[in-house]
């Protein structure tokens, strides 16, 4: 186990980490928001992976994928929120579940219907496909590229919340929507901006995925589950919460996935390590929830919510 | 006299009849020599003892457990396992499952109540996610793909394999949870369970704890839908990961609100209907679960108080004081905002004595 291994490991956790936060600020602000629980988030995700891989199909260019399966994610949240999820917002959370379950089912079965049942593949982007030498190990430049894209993402979210009045409405309407309608402002049109917001960061996690796995239908729901995990861990409702938990599960699923069964190895039996070894790595991340939870139920990072 | 005078309503007439149908469908797919009907009407008994299981937490608790496929694969896999190591005693078996579902239950569970809403629904998703990968990664028993099972459950020196005895131990469970869950309802400790559903506080406040009955509610539902594991793993001969995926959590919800939350004959109804509709739209079109997915997306939408729902309406009231009349039915939210008072809303999540 040398060094450079363990900083590979780490880089290829934040990396993930990053992808966790794309998918957990959507969800965690829509749920902040709107007390909404979108279980379909995941779907976007998917849908914003087989959009960029449709598009790279017709023009053969990265860039141009990028910025339609964004546009295409945008335009489904938008279209989502104004003919399904709006008319859920005064709902208790089962009816929520039930209904994005439904929607989630629906997703899958479409993506099969429209794109097929076997696997598509994304291309590295041309310009990405060499390696980086960061701290004395080369490193694949696309992962480098996601995770300056996440953490670039992550400091505009925080600019967006804090400095913009979009932002503002946002932060007071997960404080008091009634409130915040009562003073003018059109709290439908806001609720569909950050449900399309939220769609973006899921297309676009979609999208820096595609190269790194293969795109089929049903990839959005465990990597969705992990979000919520993330959501829960930092604190419903809080996107800070939700990235510093991002990186935290990230690093922690991937260092145990690469280290445990070795680590195990050393302190038990061959048969029990390896029996056991990959069985607690793929667990980590939830006895980490359950402790967190069992400490502190609110979450690591609690937004600052009056209710 | 009084079950008579009870027959005559549909909210009652009809689940009987359906019991009654369901104890004849072996001699008529015997008769027809049909018998994938069997398998077909086993595996939709035990999806109902799931789903009354489920209902337990869910419709009397208010405790929105999106994980409670947990406990079926656990259920399976307490037949797998030993099945594996040539142990075929059914009594071996009830024993493993019964004692890792309250056992896994009551870990979950303690853990899981500590939040309320939203929270609960994800944690419950996530440990059952949990117990997924950890199935998936146990190579030795088939990982991913599941195992087929060699020695199914023996009982008196019955075999619980043969589709015709499992019915049968299917059917006469499914009556029993039936007649039990319809105690419990109105027993002291529903009343308790139903009460924190809609506010804990105010169980608290008159000096019960809330939570504790919420978690013995939580293990007995484990327990239960672990049985209805079990029943599943002996029908199927198989033991996969796949029983413990989420979407089979999200089904046994979709049963219970297609039924009737909180009812009692919701659950059977719920799982006939479920499994019924799937079976017919599959021989229509192989895309079935698009069609299914809107289906119960609108099921939500509607907000319909379900199958049981609608025949009580079909009943006249007040004939007999029947423990599932109007106060089954949930009243469509308050709409709108977010409510102030917890009681605006007929279900909240998982309560929470803060």
């Amino acid at each position: 186990m040398t060094i450079q291994l363990v900083l590979t490991q780490l880089l290829n956790g934040l990396q993930f980490g990053v992808l966790l936060f794309l998918l957990a600020a959507g969800l965690t602000l829509v749920f902040g928001i709107m007390s909404f629980v979108n279980l379909a988030h995941g779907s976007l995700y998917m849908l914003g992976a087989y959009f960029a891989a449709t598009a790279y199909e017709q023009s053969g260019n990265f860039g141009l994928a990028l910025l339609a399966a964004i546009a295409g994610c945008v335009a489904l949240g938008y279209a989502l929120e104004r003919a399904a999820i709006s008319r859920l917002y005064g709902r208790d959370h089962l009816d929520h579940v039930l209904a994005t379950f439904g929607l989630v089912l629906f997703f899958n079965e479409m993506a099969r219907i429209v794109w097929g049942p076997q696997p598509y593949f994304l291309p590295l982007p041309a310009a990405f496909e060499s390696t980086v030498d960061l701290l004395g190990i080369s490193y694949p430049s696309y992962r480098f590229a996601i995770i300056v894209t996440g953490l670039a993402v992550a400091v505009g979210a925080y600019l967006l919340m804090h400095k913009t009045r979009l932002g503002m409405l946002i932060r007071a309407g997960a404080v008091n929507p009634a409130m915040v309608a009562a003073l003018g402002v059109d709290i439908k049109l806001l609720n569909a901006i950050l449900f399309s917001l939220g769609a973006a960061l899921a297309g676009l996690a979609g999208v820096m995925a595609g190269p790194i796995m293969s795109i089929q239908s049903g990839m959005g729901e465990p990597v969705l589950i992990t979000a919520l995990v993330v959501i829960v861990i930092g604190g419903i409702g809080s996107v800070s919460g939700a990235f510093y938990a991002a990186l935290i599960v990230g690093v922690a699923d991937t260092l145990g996935r690469a280290f445990l069964p070795t680590l195990l190895r050393e302190l038990a039996s061959r048969d029990v390590a390896n029996a056991a070894g990959p069985a607690l790595a793929s667990m980590l991340v939830y006895l980490l929830m359950a402790v967190v939870l069992a400490l502190r139920p609110q979450g690591l990072f609690p937004a600052g919510r009056t209710r | 006299m009084t079950i008579w005078i009870a027959l005559k309503r549909p909210a009652m007439l009809v689940p009987a009849l359906l019991l009654a149908g369901l104890a004849l469908v072996p001699c008529v797919a015997t008769a027809v020599d049909q018998p994938f009907y069997i398998v077909f009407f086993a595996r939709i008994l035990v999806y109902a003892i799931a789903a009354s299981a489920l209902n337990v937490a869910l419709g009397f608790g208010g405790m929105v457990s999106l994980g409670h496929a947990l406990f079926l694969g656990i259920g399976a896999y307490s037949v797998a396992i030993p099945a594996f190591y040539g142990i075929d005693n059914g009594w071996v078996h009830l024993a493993v499952c019964i004692a890792a579902c309250a056992l896994v239950g009551l870990l979950t569970g303690a853990v899981s109540l500590r939040t309320t809403g939203i929270g609960f629904i994800m944690i419950t998703l996530a440990f059952a996610q949990m117990g997924y990968f950890v199935f998936v990664s146990l190579k030795q028993f088939g990982g991913d793909d599941g195992t087929p099972i060699t020695a199914t459950s023996r009982f008196f020196g019955q075999d619980l394999g043969q589709p015709l005895t499992v019915y049968a131990v299917a059917f006469a469970v499914l009556c029993l949870v039936i007649w039990w869950s319809a105690r419990l309802r109105a027993a002291p400790f529903g009343m308790v369970l139903r009460g924190a559903r809609q506010n804990p506080r105010r169980i608290n406040a008159i000096g019960l704890q809330a939570k504790r009955y919420q978690l013995a509610a939580y293990v007995m539902s484990a327990v239960l839908c672990g049985i209805a594991g079990m029943l599943l793993a002996n029908l199927t001969a198989f033991a996969s990961p796949a029983t413990l995926g989420w979407v089979v959590s999200g089904d046994l919800i979709v049963m219970i609100v297609l039924g009737g939350i909180g009812t009692v004959f919701g659950p059977l109804l719920g799982a006939l209907a479920f499994l019924g509709a799937e079976e017919l739209l599959k021989s229509v079109t192989e895309y079935w679960q698009a069609v299914f997915g809107l289906v119960i997306f609108l099921v939500a939408l509607l907000r319909t108080a379900g199958l049981a729902g609608l025949l009580e309406r079909l009943s006249p009231h007040g004939l007999v004081a029947s423990g599932d009349s109007a106060s089954a039915q949930p009243t469509p939210p308050a709409g709108g905002t977010r409510q102030v008072h917890p009681e605006a809303n007929p279900y909240p999540v998982a309560g929470g004595g803060a």
